[in-house]
């Protein structure tokens, strides 16, 4: 039996719960004074920078649809564009460059949309001073990157700012592709028992960079993963067709952040098994030692696949076909409760939430 | 990875869990404080109270360093980041800790410089660097981080870096313990011994804890196997009516501590008569300042600090979460004046602190079992 002060205090509780819940589902808002380094991080002050300033300003079906890429018809034909800078110190690093990020990442934009990649414009920002000679290794990047993803170059653009600014170059590109009938890809289509695919080892780029900035007198062998991911796309949708329900690359916030956009998207939870998810020995160890999880670390070649559980293996089969994805697997499964979190059975054997990133990935020092 | 993956194996981790479950009386319940902010995290990351029976319940205790420090130092550090010429140098995770008007995070966006440091060391590297420029320090933690700044005072002297100071934030673990303990309405029954802390001070500052409140202090690693296996010496220790300091870290803790570390700290530093933390209030002897042999490197005489200091809402009730006897949806401002996006006290401050975590998390803990 309860007793009478024991029910009021749980009440209470419940009260409390509501209101954090009803807090939790408003849209995020954008209330800060200054930009700073969070906004650009992937996580909730990203977001609130978008749901809370660019989508009320902008509207619209296809922003709202909140997709990677975003969907435009003509006469019938289903398009897809999308577009992306490219601000990364060094402009060189282990598994590539600038300019083989600024092709692969916009590609993959339009992947994930289930477009095939067809054409991209290239707009350069050149800082004052950039020796020539690195320019023209970007421009040959750039150039051997959209020869290998099968996109042309059909428009440029080029500034040149004053000395101080732009770290050497920025670069932006804008892609174009066409929807593949064969998909019919949705951040909302997630369903309960739908299962998680995940390209390969995670968190390469994002060490590589780290350690590349040479702040932390680490040195391992660890390379960007950067590529097109269209390839991998292109055998899924043969083999899972209208069963493929979505498709992200995980990026900037890594595996954790795309799963957590996810679940809220959709409305669903989600539970991966820890063990199951592939890690370099190397990034393992960086990580270790910087304490930063490789889930919340970047990718720019992995993505994270949802399909129907009856095609799961099939998807996975293909996925593992494709150059690059070879230790493709099944990392966990859209479950119902609780909605718009992502629980995590760790490899000791506990259950945990994995929460979307609250700013820049920051080592601890506690 | 050798050496780490043995203590984090799963099937040992059942076997421990099982023990406990085993081992714990039904009717009772138990209240469990581990002490280190590290110690929380370890918990988090590997879902180790997960495996915990529902009657051993953890407490998050006061040793995370970034979130006990208070909004009035915060808005200090960020005044003398202000300064002209001033590089601005702090650990990562320090960022993100709001003052009365922002975090460091957001007076960098403003313009300030300020920079994120792993260690004291590139804070004096930077100095030397730029000459030109003032670099200041602004150092935190427990006594686990307080050799490294001391060790590099030492250097900046040594080397004769003029331009080099340090605010200085270090905080010692035994006052807030002992703060903790004095309470009338304290519920704990044990505590996870904080296993850094230990490598430098030693097991003995610990002795108090049983000789004077009778509570027992299992000192431990920060693997999950350390952190389950240390909970269930403190279970035993109920169990069999004992009541003593049990180092489970041996392999790292010696009981004497780091004489070394010890003595350098001793010559850097002096205690300060108060010092304010987060949530919890002013504590006497319980924070750090630079001796005065180092006063020249001292940032709080080398700038005018404001010394600001903003009082904690009234409302605000950390220290009755972290002593155990509020739960955090009990405190008065739980929810609504205090949430992650605009703390107040020390357990909202961290993603890891009591409050954040049953803000983030508490419907998952209520329901446990995933459908």
């Amino acid at each position: 039996m309860t007793s009478p002060q024991a029910a009021a205090v749980s009440e209470r509780e419940q009260r409390i719960l509501g209101i954090i819940e009803t807090a939790r589902g408003k849209r995020a808002k954008f209330r800060d004074s200054h930009v700073n380094m969070a906004h650009g991080a992937g996580g909730k002050a990203t977001q609130g920078m978008i749901e809370g300033l660019f989508v009320p300003a902008f509207g619209g079906e296809a922003l709202e649809a909140m997709g990677d890429a975003g969907a435009v018809e003509v006469d019938g034909v289903e398009l897809a564009m999308t577009t992306d800078s490219f601000v990364v110190k060094p402009l060189r690093f282990p598994g590539g460059s600038i300019g083989d990020l600024a092709v692969n990442g916009t590609v993959n934009d339009l992947a994930m949309a289930g477009a095939r990649p067809l054409a991209l414009t290239l707009s350069l920002v050149l800082e004052e001073g950039l020796p020539a000679d690195e320019l023209r290794a970007e421009v040959e990047a750039i150039a051997a990157a959209a020869r290998e993803a099968e996109v042309e170059i059909v428009a440029g653009d080029t500034k040149v700012v004053e000395r101080g600014h732009a770290d050497g170059m920025y670069v932006c590109t804008t892609g174009i592709g066409r929807r593949d009938p064969r998909g019919q890809l949705s951040p909302a289509a997630l369903e309960p028992g739908d299962r998680i695919l995940l390209s390969g080892t995670i968190g390469e780029h994002g060490t590589a960079i780290m350690l590349a900035r040479g702040e932390f007198e680490l040195d391992a062998p660890i390379e960007s993963d950067t590529r097109s991911l269209w390839p991998a796309v292109d055998a899924m949708l043969d083999a899972a067709g209208p069963h493929l329900r979505c498709l992200r690359d995980a990026t900037r916030g890594g595996v954790a952040s795309v799963l957590n956009e996810l679940a809220r998207a959709s409305g669903v939870a989600m539970i991966v098994r820890e063990a199951s998810v592939p890690v370099h020995p190397a990034v393992a160890g960086a990580s270790e030692i910087l304490g930063i999880d490789p889930m919340y670390v970047a990718n720019e070649g992995k993505l994270v696949a949802f399909v129907a559980p009856e095609v799961a293996d099939d998807a996975l089969a293909a996925l593992r076909s494709v150059a690059g994805c070879e230790q493709a697997t099944e990392i966990g499964e859209v479950r119902t409760e609780p909605p718009g979190m992502v629980l995590v059975e760790t490899s000791f054997g506990g259950k945990r939430v994995m929460d979307q990133l609250v700013g820049d990935p920051l080592p601890r020092i506690c | 990875m050798k050496f780490v993956d043995e203590f984090r194996d799963a099937e040992l981790g059942r076997a421990v869990a099982g023990e406990i479950l085993a081992s714990v009386e039904p009717g009772r319940h138990y209240k469990v404080m581990e002490v280190c902010g590290g110690h929380t995290h370890s918990i988090y990351k590997y879902g180790v109270d997960d495996l915990l029976p529902a009657n051993v319940e953890l407490v998050h205790g006061p040793g995370c360093p970034v979130c006990v420090i208070p909004m009035g130092r915060v808005d200090d550090g960020i005044a003398v980041a202000r300064e002209p010429g001033v590089i601005f140098t702090c650990f990562g995770d320090m960022m993100r800790v709001p003052g009365s008007e922002g975090s460091l995070l957001e007076a960098k966006a403003r313009g300030a410089d300020i920079r994120m440091v792993y260690s004291p060391l590139d804070a004096l590297r930077i100095a030397k660097a730029n000459p030109e420029r003032q670099v200041v320090f602004f150092a935190i933690g427990f006594e686990t981080t307080a050799p490294s700044t001391a060790l590099t005072l030492k250097r900046a002297k040594a080397e004769g870096v003029a331009n080099f100071s340090v605010m200085c934030s270090h905080v010692t673990i035994v006052p807030p313990l002992r703060a903790l303990l004095d309470s009338p309405d304290l519920r704990l029954d044990g505590f996870i011994g904080p296993g850094h802390v230990c490598t430098v001070v030693g097991a003995r500052p610990f002795d108090f804890i049983p000789a004077d409140y009778d509570r027992p202090v299992v000192i431990a690693g920060f693997e999950p196997l350390d952190i389950l296996q240390a909970i269930q010496m403190i279970l035993r220790q109920l169990d069999d009516d004992r009541c003593e300091v049990e180092n489970q870290y041996k392999r790292v803790v010696p009981h004497e501590g780091n004489q070394r570390a010890l003595e350098v700290m001793a010559e850097v530093f002096e205690l300060r008569p108060h010092f304010e933390w987060r949530g919890l209030g002013f504590i006497s002897h319980s924070g750090l300042k630079l001796s005065d042999a180092y006063a020249d490197w001292d940032a709080e005489l080398r700038f005018s600090v404001p010394g600001v200091r903003v009082a904690d809402p009234k409302a605000c009730q950390c220290g009755e979460v972290l002593k155990g006897v509020i739960k955090p949806w009990e405190c008065k401002v739980f929810g609504t004046a205090c949430t992650p996006e605009r703390p107040i006290g020390t357990c909202m401050v961290s993603s890891e602190g009591a409050c954040a975590a049953y803000y983030n998390f508490g419907r998952f803990a209520r329901e446990r079992e995933v459908v």
